[in-house]
């Protein structure tokens, strides 16, 4: 099938869908700091859909990361509500929150976090470790994975004996490996140089395509080119919220 | 995740730190280690003294002459009234329940066979004596009651003496020299190796009482008919106490000893004797015991320690296994895993330096060698079982980490 069509009936797909993916009601975030109340959300409103491939942007200590940790299911608003998935995270046990990290959620840190001395098939089997039931064909899958983020060669090596970029994409690959609905990227190009920004870039393309949700913070304008839309945060507020060509290469194409 | 994929994740984590490791099992291993010797000591040393006990013969008690203070020792040796002839025909013939009955008299000399000589401890026994004792003759035979009542010279000998002086020729029929008089060996004894004090009790020559007596005891404590010591042997059904007690009767009348006076003679129940010292074993069994407990408790604190230490180093890696939907219970299982993987590496050492003690110590003291496999068990249990309550609370630490905190920690 045509990328292009298939891309265009996920999207009109998830302009028509009732249930969006992820949805933030007036959700805040408040941190106490001693005597000090730090705002990091403050009546955030958001739908994403499935399909949609996103890029978060903002001024550092805007609450991106505080966003992202809530969709990610990582941690729970101080008010609002966020619904993951049809279901609200405040109604769910740390179990449950478990399960919907596992199984619906992919997410890539900017850090990478792989674990050391851990080879990069282990690293990217570990979320099939926790999965309830654990797939039978485990091992299989992460090479697909590995394979499918261009580390055919890599399987048996710990992160020490791999550059940033390729320890970027085993994280890829192990947020992938249950496939996840969502996949989310908090400045995932942040510690790695252009060329390999780019590459990564494409890889998410590539996934969204296939139609996985990307939601991706950055700083990089370009960066932010990839995306299908564009959501600016400010001091804890959404202050833009546009759609754009994205894909970069399919706009210069 | 499962238990094994948890147990792969701890050797990996023990493994980056072996040496730490191994440092912080050090209590558990000496805990452990102390189990395996206290439980290997305790039944080698109660199995020797249930052997020593079945070779003083059962059922036995012992007269000694002279008197006792309480706890000492029989004293005024060279004033003391012997015990002789008459008091054991007294005994056998007025006390229940007696089967058989022996004089014994002890010393020492030199054994002379053709070129070898060796010097060995003597007794002067009459033909009962290896009824009362339980002490076979397994070539040969025992002497007949008349050789004791006509001092034939023969004699029985142990099997040290065999073998010290015989070189592998036959025994029965040859003739020794015991203290320069030549006697005829008419049987040989059966083996009962070493008695409580470390002698070897088959280095003896037995010769009958009669033709011992003057010999073998310095001629100046010769009373016509001393015996030395009387051993009695009752039938199963005898209740010792109570004979003791008429023995006791019986030898204050022929003796003549007033009312309220000490008795100048003593009867022993050895086996009682020797129980006795086994709780002192017992004792020592107790302190080792706590010894192991202690060192456990410490070993276990040690290990709540490092796992802290632990849980801390890994908090980051704690918050990605959750972020990739690792449920607490799994973070609570891999910790507690891990440190129970740690108290068992450490409990396997300790049993392997238990082992080797305890098998040290039962060479030495030539022992059997017990190493009871539920005392390794009991012992990998315990250790088990400290990894489990000591690094509880470090897990449960990991687990109720909250993600984002773990992630962003440093
Ligand atoms: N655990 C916390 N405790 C207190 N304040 C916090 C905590 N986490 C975040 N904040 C505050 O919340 C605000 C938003 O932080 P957040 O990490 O979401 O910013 P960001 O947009 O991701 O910034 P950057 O681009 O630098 O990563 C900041 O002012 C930050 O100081
Ligand atoms: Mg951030």
């Amino acid at each position: 099938m045509d990328p292009t069509t298939q891309i265009d009936r996920l999207e009109s797909a998830a302009r028509h869908d009732a249930k969006p993916l992820i949805e933030a009601r007036g959700v805040a975030k408040i941190y106490t700091v001693g005597e000090q109340t730090v705002r990091a959300l403050d009546g955030v409103s958001l739908s994403i859909h499935l399909g949609e491939f996103v890029a978060i942007m903002g001024p550092s200590g805007s609450g991106k990361s505080t966003m992202m940790n809530l969709i990610g299911a990582l941690d729970v608003p101080t008010t609002g509500a966020m619904v993951l998935d049809g279901r609200d995270v405040a109604t769910l046990d740390s179990d449950a929150l478990a399960n919907l990290r596992n199984r619906t959620i992919g997410f890539v840190f900017q850090q990478f976090n792989l674990l050391p001395r851990t080879t990069a098939l282990r690293q990217v089997m570990l979320p099939l470790l926790y999965a309830h039931p654990r797939p039978p064909d485990a091992e299989a899958m992460a090479r697909h994975r590995l394979e499918q983020v261009g580390l055919k060669d890599r399987m048996d090596h710990v992160p020490s004996q791999l550059s940033g970029g390729q320890q970027q994409r085993v994280a890829i690959a192990r947020a992938l490996v249950n496939n996840p609905k969502l996949l989310l990227a908090d400045e995932p190009t942040g510690a790695l140089d252009s060329k390999t920004s780019e590459e990564i870039m494409a890889l998410f393309c590539t996934l969204n395509t296939e139609g996985i949700t990307v939601v991706v913070v950055t700083h990089e304008p370009d960066v932010a080119e990839y995306a299908k839309r564009r959501v600016l945060f400010r001091d804890g507020h959404v202050v833009e919220d546009v759609s754009q060509a994205g894909y970069m290469g399919r706009a210069a194409e | 995740m499962n238990v094994f994929d948890s147990l792969g994740i701890a050797l990996t984590a023990l493994r980056a730190n072996t040496l730490r490791s191994i440092l912080t099992t050090l209590g558990i291993i000496i805990g452990v280690a102390s189990v395996i010797v206290m439980v290997a000591v305790g039944t080698g040393a109660r199995s020797e003294v249930d052997r020593q006990i079945a070779s003083l013969g059962s059922n036995m008690l012992v007269v000694f002459p002279g008197s006792t203070r309480v706890g000492g020792r029989a004293g005024g040796a060279g004033t003391r009234l012997p015990l002789s002839e008459r008091d054991m025909q007294a005994l056998r013939e007025s006390i229940p329940g007696v089967v058989a009955v022996s004089g014994l008299l002890q010393g020492s000399g030199p054994v002379i066979y053709g070129n070898a000589n060796w010097t060995t401890s003597l007794m002067g026994i009459h033909d009962q004596f290896n009824e009362v004792r339980d002490w076979q003759v397994v070539e040969g035979r025992e002497f007949t009651a008349n050789e004791v009542k006509t001092a034939a010279r023969v004699a029985l000998v142990g099997k040290t003496v065999v073998d010290k002086i015989f070189n592998g020729g036959d025994p029965i029929g040859a003739t020794i020299r015991v203290l320069n008089v030549p006697f005829q060996v008419v049987g040989v004894l059966d083996s009962k190796g070493q008695n409580s004090f470390g002698r070897d009790q088959d280095d003896v020559v037995m010769l009958p009482m009669s033709a011992a007596r003057g010999r073998i005891v310095g001629r100046s404590r010769l009373v016509n008919d001393n015996v030395g010591n009387i051993h009695v042997k009752f039938d199963a059904s005898t209740d010792l106490s109570e004979a003791q007690e008429q023995i006791e009767t019986l030898l204050r009348q022929r003796r003549k000893i007033k009312a309220g006076a000490e008795d100048d003679f003593n009867v022993r129940n050895l086996s009682e004797f020797m129980r006795a010292r086994t709780s002192a074993l017992t004792t020592m069994g107790w302190l080792l015991a706590a010894t192991s407990a202690i060192s456990l408790i410490v070993g276990g604190i040690g290990i709540m320690n490092i796992m802290l230490v632990s849980v801390t180093e890994r908090t980051r890696e704690i918050g990605l296994r959750m972020a990739v939907g690792g449920r607490r219970r799994d973070i609570l299982m891999q910790f507690l895993v891990e440190a129970v993987a740690l108290c068992l590496l450490g409990g396997l050492i300790g049993v392997s330096i238990g082992v080797a003690t305890a098998a040290g110590v039962a060479l030495s003291a030539q022992w059997p060698i017990v190493i009871a496999p539920n005392a390794i068990m009991m012992a990998l249990g315990a250790a088990a079982l400290t990894g489990v309550v000591f690094g509880f609370f470090p897990a449960r630490r990991a687990a109720h980490l909250n993600p984002i905190d773990a992630l962003r920690t440093e």
